[in-house]
């Protein structure tokens, strides 16, 4: 039959070697300037989009980059005299009376003394804005940790006010005219003589690491935050992962491929795309007012952004689990293991490292999240760190938009700290995905 | 109409034991979804013997030989009618545990595929499952013999722990052979074992298997008429889904019954 074939086939093959069809010398050398000149307009384009890549990628960092000033801040160091009378009426020394002691008092009694020229209502309130309201916390831990130092003089850096460091920082602007300027002419001229005597220091401003939020931007820190996100992170990871790789392996190693398998897959293709405010939304109806869970809480967020987080895990799980060659399935089957022996012994070690890789990724992506944490009040103010995931708590992102969002100027630095803080985290969640890729994979 | 000769304890076979029956096949038809690959197969896998499944692309001797353990359950559109037997038990029986049924006809493949584990993993993966070894001292012995049964022993020995993918792919089909004979099948089925082996690397195998049949029974698919007429004692021609010939592999091979076997094994078609 073969014979018969190939008759039929001849006119064709004579087609094919007619050399008449061919093209001219010069038609073919068109033909690879056309190819060259395509080449060349796809790289350009490709290099085009990865030049622009690299600058907005440039511009993002160099924009945040001030964000570096929030480390530190700026403290006075005044004589401050521990006046018995004031920490320590009764005599006592009783450190329960010496917590609730008028520091602050302390600190305004040595500005005073400093600028003994002040002396109207109106100069000497100039003089008490210099430091923070909070500037009082560290005479009490000091005299807290040591009592002695009760009617001694002691020289301590305290907090400068968040204009004055501002202003000290360069980020208010002298040169505008003084009706248009937060800190007037007198407070600046006061500064400067501080700053001539050596009075103004820089520190690290451990608050920023070790405190919750606070309305005054020199006392306000991310720790709470941080914590919070934690939480968060933890609660997304234990609902997300074990039940995203169990419905993931379920759909893929054991589900009859039928029209009701089809349709969930297609959906959970395409819940993960759905915008995460409505995820914050279905947070809010199911997790807050049905389950009743508490309001701005690390659990009931941590579960939102689970639901949200679910999808890339399952959807990354599969394709990893895809990825294993069947051989490996079909060799533990042929010396008689069952099919979950074959899943659990060989095609889910072996899906790890893509598994995990996903799961981080999508676990960088529930950090990074904001919309739904609004819906279920993340957004509030809170002061205290959570001790749990049921109280209370902000999250890194939550927190930015905070302060993003708030009047006083020191806010905006805080803001670009607490992004570097965010992107210092996502870099370590992503470098951990690479290196366990890595380290993990394996060929065969 | 398909003439089936299905040799009884008359056939010539190049040994003097006594042959007895391991595997029957009984009207076996196959489906995927709604097309026919196998059409009413009838045959005997015999004790102590090499079977050849021999045919051209696509005539459903690899699917033949993957219904002899239930290989095709893992496709889920395939569907199989009649009666397989592995001595006088039918492995399609509702009540048969498919589990059970591969631990006692184990199967190796046409592409080697060892787990990306160490070598003495690879082994001790099938027993471990099954339950076969009382101490980790019995384990090792396991592990050793499986590998000296598929003569790996020697060239392994001295490196248990590393991976069985960095061996070379001659030693990784043995090493799936040891695997497989580990758990103590019974019958043996390889799907084209030497088909993707350079011709040391066969000789090797086929030395083997000619080795492993005082111990096991096997089935082996190859296109490789060659090989079939070497190692073989039976021979089963398809064709088309049909099983055309079956015979002892001497009759086969000089004088079958069939032209169209006939055709086949001296390249008239295929």
């Amino acid at each position: 039959m073969n014979e018969v074939a190939i008759e039929v086939e001849a006119p064709k093959l004579a087609r094919l070697l007619d050399a008449t069809y061919r093209p001219t010398a010069e038609q073919a050398a068109a033909l690879v300037r056309r190819r060259y000149a395509r080449e060349r307009a796809l790289k350009l384009a490709g290099l085009t989009g990865l030049a622009i890549g690299v600058l907005a990628l440039g511009l993002l960092l160099a924009s945040i980059v001030p964000g570096v000033k929030a480390f530190v801040r700026h403290a006075i160091v005044l004589d401050i005299e521990f006046d018995a009378a004031v920490i320590d009426a009764s005599g006592t020394r009783d450190p329960r009376e010496m917590a609730k002691a008028d520091y602050q008092e302390l600190i305004y009694r040595a500005l005073y003394r400093l600028f003994p020229e002040a002396t109207g209502r109106e100069a000497r309130r100039e003089l008490r804005s210099l430091v923070s309201v909070g500037a009082g916390d560290r005479l009490r831990d000091m005299v807290l940790a040591d009592p002695s130092i009760v009617g001694s003089t002691q020289r301590v850096a305290v907090i400068a006010a968040s204009n004055i460091d501002q202003v000290l920082k360069g980020s208010i602007d002298r040169t505008v005219p003084e009706e248009s300027r937060v800190v007037k002419d007198r407070t600046l001229a006061v500064i400067d003589r501080l700053a001539e005597q050596g009075r103004i220091t820089r520190e690290w401003n451990k608050s920023f690491f070790l405190t919750g939020d606070s309305r005054h931007p020199e006392l306000a820190g991310l720790y709470g935050a941080l914590i919070g996100s934690a939480y968060l992170m933890l609660v997304t990871f234990l609902f997300s992962v074990p039940m995203g790789i169990a419905a993931a392996v379920y759909l893929e190693e054991f589900a009859p491929k039928n029209r009701v398998t089809d349709l969930i897959e297609i959906n959970i293709n395409n819940l993960a795309a759905v915008p995460s405010i409505v995820f914050g939304l279905l947070g809010l109806a199911i997790f807050l007012n049905t389950f009743g869970l508490p309001r701005s809480s690390p659990i009931a967020g941590g579960l939102t952004l689970g639901l949200m987080t679910l999808p890339t895990v399952v959807v990354a799980t599969r394709a990893a689990l895809r990825s294993i060659p069947p051989s490996i399935r079909e060799a533990a089957l042929g010396i008689g293991a069952s099919r979950v022996q074959a899943v659990l012994h060989h095609v889910l070690p072996l899906a790890m490292p893509g598994i995990l890789t996903g799961t981080i990724i999508g676990m960088a992506q529930a950090l990074g999240e904001t919309a739904p944490l609004l819906m279920i009040g993340m957004n509030a103010f809170i002061v205290d760190v959570p001790r749990s995931p049921w109280d209370a708590a902000a999250a890194l992102p939550v927190q930015i938009y905070i302060w993003a969002d708030s009047p006083e100027r020191q806010f905006a630095e805080l803001t670009a700290g607490a992004i570097i803080v965010l992107l210092g985290f996502l870099i370590v969640m992503n470098g951990l995905a690479i290196y366990l890729r890595r380290r993990l994979e394996r060929t065969w | 109409m398909v003439t089936t000769t299905v040799p009884t304890a008359t056939a010539t076979v190049s040994s003097s034991a006594p042959v007895s029956v391991k595997m029957s096949a009984r009207n076996v038809n196959l489906w995927y979804g709604t097309k026919q690959a196998l059409f009413d197969v009838n045959m005997d896998v015999m004790k102590h013997r090499v079977t050849a499944l021999i045919g051209p692309s696509g005539c459903g001797k690899t699917t033949f030989l993957r219904c002899l353990n239930r290989m095709n359950d893992t496709i889920g559109s395939c569907r199989v009618e009649g009666d397989i037997r592995l001595d006088g038990l039918n492995i399609y029986d509702p009540s048969i545990d498919v589990v059970q049924v591969r631990a006692r006809v184990g199967m190796v493949f046409q592409k080697p595929n060892p787990f990306p584990k160490s070598i003495y993993e690879n082994v001790a993966y099938g027993p471990r499952i099954h339950g076969l070894a009382r101490s980790k001292a019995d384990l090792d012995d396991i592990v050793e013999a499986s590998l000296r049964g598929a003569g790996l022993w020697e060239e392994v020995a001295d490196r248990l722990d590393q991976p069985g993918t960095s061996l070379s792919g001659g030693q990784q089909q043995r090493l799936c052979i040891a695997r497989a004979i580990a758990v103590s099948p019974e019958v043996i089925l390889m799907d084209e074992p030497c088909s993707a082996l350079d011709p040391i690397a066969t000789a090797h195998i086929e030395e083997l298997i000619d080795e492993l049949r005082k111990t096991f029974t096997i089935v082996i698919v190859t296109h490789n008429m060659q090989q079939a007429a070497r190692v073989s004692q039976y021979t089963a021609f398809f064709h088309l889904g049909k099983l055309i010939e079956f015979g002892p592999t001497e009759e086969i091979f000089t004088r079958p019954l069939e032209q169209m076997t006939q055709d086949y094994i001296t390249g008239r078609f295929g």
